[in-house]
């Protein structure tokens, strides 16, 4: 798998520097949104705001009203629990053209409870007017800048950092669902980072005979209900859903409305962080330690057919292994 | 646009409407009327360079929060004058000054008197705590300490496209109490945003009561300083302090002006009720009759008809 250093810095700096519009916001976490190269290369379409994310969000929205597009870079959790109100009040009400770019979603920092945004889905999508994506490769990551741009309102985007694999060979398009596998027993759904543990999975499930329909998401508001339902309906079992987020509020959540209004029977299983914080390490550990990694995903498989499909962790092979001595640290801080 | 009326008079409008309807609506933001009216007065009358209103005399009704789908959507920033690169803009941080800006808007021939019967009706865009759609409004600050945040947003990007119209921001002392206020200032100073000014209405009272009592804030001239700021201090209700003040130079940085003003200044009889001066609720028939009988009398005006209500 080819892995994608630093996807986010190269993609943002050629889209900004062909759209004046577009300003870079930064928080004090310059060269960890990796926008350092952009800032000094760029010192007219930068603004440092400093470690004041309430100023920075009403700020964004003066900019907003001004005629531009200000991109802000911070952690995910930086850009809503503190700034909440001025989200809602500067931003959100308003459908400023503002693109709120955050970083280190879930429980991909080992910075523990302040630093990782667990409940950040859950928020944003209740928010009105808000478009929430999530880039789940290194293709996505290049391509969320230009589709968030494109949103006539705010959006909020979960972006990956540092060494990114590259899933996909089309770009993010909003609104269309990635449909990566069309089997027919259980319907698995993911997005970001629990995209790569459930392609693992599928290998290993479709050697022990379980036929995986799986699909990716990358707009999780405006969420595409008709769709998944459609794919539910092509399953004998059910569906599983996997994400990096507390299954209250996430994508768990919205399947569940989903096949709920529909009034479609399917049994579900939602997997991701169950009604708890989670603490700091590596993101290997972490999703194993709550549940969201690749062998998590084959348990609740099994859950769902009620067959045992021998796999173990030798059968999922290697973890994906970062380069040793890469220039970038994707879980440093 | 320039209204034909003295600043002066234009204040004393203001306080007269204010108090009208309170009376007539069994309570309001009097106080406010008395510590803002010339602060209002000043900036609509001569201090900002606003073109002609955009929007009917008479308010429209409430036509939907702004939606993907409310193509029709508008603010209320029509009131103060067309979006251009050479005219002002106003932000009104405290909404609740809602009831005196609207007042002034009728007092400087921007809205008709008749958008005052509408205040606080259901359906109605002239809202009681100011919405972004409400007469005068451009955004919503009704959650006070994002006014300045945003319009040095806005100062920074005018700025940048070159334009020469300057940004407003009417705020509160209350508002020195929020974090987000000294964010803004600082934030204002960092990049030099000197094309947005600021006129604090200080006049040491908020919902609880008096700021002392309820959360001391010390000497804020001293602190808007230290965080780069220019500040100005003066009287209130001294128009040509005030003038003054305005053209205190500032250069790479923003202005403050501290009014410091009496939350009873023209209605003295309000100080039977100090420190409770935040909303004015008649406590009964007779206080109502007592007060306006005695503040019509200092407004030199005649009692107002209670007679239906």
């Amino acid at each position: 798998m080819e892995m994608v250093n630093r996807p986010y810095a190269k993609a943002f700096e050629d889209y900004a520097v062909q759209h004046p519009e577009v300003l870079c916001l930064s928080a004090d976490l310059t060269s960890s949104c990796e926008i350092d190269g952009f800032r000094d290369r760029h010192p007219d379409q930068f603004l440092s705001l400093g470690m004041a994310e309430q100023n920075m969000l009403s700020f964004a929205g003066g900019l907003g009203l001004a005629g531009f597009r200000p991109f802000l870079h911070s952690f995910g959790v930086f850009l809503y629990r503190r700034p909440y109100d001025q989200l809602m009040a500067s931003i959100a009400y308003p459908r400023r053209q503002v693109r709120l770019m955050g970083f280190l979603p879930g429980i991909t920092t080992p910075g523990g409870m302040t630093h990782q945004a667990i409940e950040d889905i859950s928020v944003m999508r209740t928010i009105p007017n808000m478009t929430v994506l999530e880039a789940g490769d290194a293709t996505e990551v290049e391509s969320i800048v230009a589709a968030a741009d494109s949103v006539d309102g705010p959006v909020y985007c979960r972006i990956l950092r540092g060494a990114v694999p590259r899933l996909f060979d089309t770009p993010l398009e909003i609104g269309k669902i990635r449909v990566l596998a069309e089997g027919t027993d259980v319907l698995v759904i993911t997005a970001g980072i629990t995209t790569e543990e459930a392609i693992r999975a599928r290998a290993a499930l479709d050697r022990a005979g379980v036929s995986v329909r799986h699909l990716h998401l990358n707009t999780l508001k405006p969420f595409d209900a008709a769709t998944i339902l459609g794919h539910a309906e092509a399953v004998k079992h059910g569906v599983i859903t996997l994400e990096n987020h507390l299954v209250t509020g996430g994508i768990g959540s919205m399947v569940a409305e989903a096949l709920a209004e529909a009034g479609l029977s399917r049994r579900l299983i939602r997997l991701g962080l169950q009604d708890t914080y989670a603490h700091g390490g590596s993101r290997p550990y972490l999703m194993r330690y709550y549940g969201m990694d690749a062998l998590s995903l084959v348990r609740a498989v099994e859950r769902l057919t009620g067959q045992q499909t021998g796999i173990d962790e030798d059968a999922l092979g290697a973890v994906r292994v970062e380069a040793v001595h890469s220039v970038v640290k994707a879980e440093a801080l | 646009m320039q209204n034909s009326r003295t600043t002066e008079d234009v204040a004393h409008g203001i306080r007269c409407r204010v108090f009208e309807h309170s009376m007539r609506n069994n309570g309001g933001y009097l106080s406010q009327a008395c510590s803002a009216a010339e602060q209002l007065a000043f900036l609509y009358n001569e201090a900002l360079n606003l073109g002609p209103s955009t929007m009917p005399l008479v308010p429209p009704p409430f036509g939907g929060v702004p939606s993907a789908a409310n193509h029709d959507y508008r603010t209320g920033a029509g009131y103060n004058g067309p979006f251009d690169a050479v005219h002002d803009r106003l932000f009104i941080a405290p909404a609740h000054y809602a009831l005196v800006a609207y007042a002034c808007l009728i007092e400087v021939g921007r809205m008709a008197p008749e958008g005052l019967e509408m205040f606080n009706q259901d359906g109605s865009s002239v809202e009681m705590i100011g919405a972004e759609h409400s007469p005068g409004m451009e955004v919503h600050n009704g959650t006070l300490g994002i006014g300045l945040s945003t319009g040095a947003g806005l100062a920074w990007g005018r700025k940048r496209r070159g334009e020469t119209g300057e940004v407003c921001v009417y705020m509160s002392d209350g508002e020195v109490q929020e974090g987000q206020t000294w964010e803004a200032v600082q934030a204002a100073a960092h990049h030099g945003i000197d094309n947005l000014w600021a006129l604090m209405d200080v006049n040491r009272q908020q919902c609880d009561g008096a700021m002392d009592s309820v959360m001391t804030v010390g000497d804020i001239a001293t602190k808007f300083r230290n965080f780069g700021a220019v500040v100005a201090e003066v009287d209130a209700h001294d128009l040509t302090a005030l003038r003054e003040a305005r053209a205190t130079p500032h250069e790479g940085q923003p202005l403050i002006i501290l009014a410091h003003s009496s939350p009873t200044k023209g209605m003295e009889f309000l100080m039977k009720r100090f420190p409770r001066l935040h909303y004015v609720r008649f406590k009964s028939d007779e206080e109502r009759r007592e007060m306006n009988i005695a503040i019509a009398a200092e407004l030199g005006i005649a009692p107002v008809d209670l007679g239906g209500h």
